[in-house]
């Protein structure tokens, strides 16, 4: 498979259409260029850096230094979660309540596939691990977010639903049902959408680079199928852990609605 | 729903004894019995606390004290237990299904509770949102009454009724208590309290008075 080999010209006809658009906008005082191209910018200067990272993380090919970039990548995306929230907790439920779902379903789904399918002969080696637990760690942080912030939202919205089945004797978990099952699918919509449109309405990314990098379209198909099966899993996993855990922050042992400990933005 | 239900038969004549209870330290404490068969009035200005505590005797809240009925403890059984004896139905109850009927544990007990309510049986089919607040109240005390609980607190059960209607309810709750109901009751109406209440107390900042005269 041969890289291919792209020019700064190419860079700047493919950055063609951003500056046309940004024009645009500001001849129609649409307001949107200025944050369109710092995020053109952030997004060029990040993957340069990662790039220059990579490489040394790549040729340094050691095992602590592999496990150090997916820890400090793993505690940004537990951030993200965090930032994403309308609703924040106090105490360890802050970080915690995002932080696991993210982390544990990361870490047990890229192990799986690190140990099992997709197994070379030294089973840490960077250039696979960390864009794997890269790829999974998107997939996660969005079904964790998305999952939080529907339930989060419903629980504060349907308190008085939520009590009136606490107060004719049911526990926390059958009062909090309706709402975590709404929470799960809202979470798991972007995997299920990625996985009904891939190849028909879409091209996953993967499988788009690996082709136009040369491999062969079916090669690349069973790639994708994999990362996407993995990744259903991991964000299936991920939506689970978050909504138990979020049923344990917002109540307590008595089978009481907790929601002093929320704070709303 | 919980299906389970507490290992030891349930004494029918033991009454529901509140120690204390009280959201903490600045905040006014209740203390009193209420026998089964019983309907005990709990009056006071508004904001005194008197809903915080009903949230409180029934473990929605946490708070200071203790509650038992008999030597059942409060804290000793689960929580959920604890409601299905001792049901608390709030001025404005919550709905989560989208027929009324969806809400009842037992239809034809609830649709046998509609008329002497004042309440067409068309009801059951409703959605909660098409409702007065008055159907409402109604049919959450019918909700909570066909649990069959031991002891009912009811926070301003007639606030959102006419005269005739309240009387309705009324009757209904002496009618529940004589079949051995024991019942606290919010009210801020005198002559609803005297209909009533077999014992009566204030609630101020300062604590409890009663009973009265």
């Amino acid at each position: 498979m041969t890289p291919v080999e792209l020019s700064f010209s190419d860079f700047l006809i493919a950055a063609s259409s951003l500056l046309i658009a940004s024009a645009l906008s500001v001849r129609l005082s649409l307001r949107m260029h200025a944050p369109l191209v710092v995020a053109a910018l952030r997004m060029i200067a990040q993957l340069v850096l990662v790039g220059i990272a990579l490489r040394y993380v790549i040729a340094a090919s050691r095992a602590p230094v592999t496990l150090s970039v997916a820890a400090l990548m793993i505690a940004a995306a537990v951030r993200e979660v965090h930032s994403r929230q309308k609703h924040h907790f106090s105490g360890w439920r802050r970080y915690g309540l995002g932080g696991l779902p993210v982390a544990v379903s990361a870490v047990f789904i890229t192990g799986l596939a690190l140990t099992t399918a997709l197994r070379q002969d030294e089973w840490l080696a960077p250039q696979h691990a960390i864009p794997l637990i890269g790829i999974i760690l998107g997939t996660v942080l969005n079904s964790t977010s998305l999952a939080l912030n529907t339930m989060l939202d419903k629980i504060h919205r349907e308190r008085r639903a939520i009590e009136a089945q606490l107060l004719l004797g049911a526990d926390r978990r059958t009062a909090l049902r309706e709402i975590s099952s709404a929470a799960a699918h809202n979470g798991l919509i972007p995997v299920i959408n990625q996985m009904a449109g891939a190849g028909i309405i879409t091209m996953p990314g993967i499988m788009t680079g690996q082709i136009l990098a040369g491999m062969d379209p079916l090669a690349a198909a069973r790639y994708q199928i994999l990362l996407m099966l993995l990744l259903a899993g991991a964000g299936a996993l991920s939506v689970v852990i978050a909504t138990r855990l979020c049923i344990a922050s917002v109540t307590d042992h008595r089978h009481r609605l907790r929601l002093g400990r929320v704070a709303q933005d | 729903m919980q299906s389970g239900s507490v290992s030891a038969a349930p004494d029918p004549t033991e009454a529901l004894h509140i120690a204390n209870v009280s959201k903490g330290a600045g905040f006014p404490a209740l203390t009193l019995t209420i026998p089964a068969g019983e309907c005990v009035v709990l009056s006071g200005p508004s904001g005194v606390g008197k809903s915080t505590l009903l949230r409180l005797i029934v473990d929605l809240d946490p708070g200071i004290g203790s509650a038992r009925i008999g030597n059942r403890i409060r804290e000793e059984i689960p929580a959920y237990e604890w409601r299905k004896m001792v049901a608390y139905v709030p001025a404005d109850s919550g709905w989560w299904a989208p027929r009324v009927s969806d809400h009842m544990s037992d239809e034809s007990r609830a649709r046998s509770l509609l008329a002497p309510l004042g309440l067409p049986e068309r009801l059951m089919a409703s959605s909660p949102d098409d409702l007065s607040s008055g159907e409402r109240q109604r049919l959450a005390l019918i909700r909570a009454m066909i649990r069959q609980p031991r002891f009912m607190l009811l926070d301003e059960p007639t606030a959102s009724l006419d005269p005739a209607t309240a009387r309705l309810v009324e009757n209904e709750m002496i009618r529940a208590t004589k079949n051995g109901l024991g019942l606290l009751v919010v009210s801020h109406d005198p002559d609803q309290i005297a209909r009533l209440s077999d014992r009566h107390y204030v609630l101020s900042a300062t604590g409890v008075a009663g009973p009265l005269p």
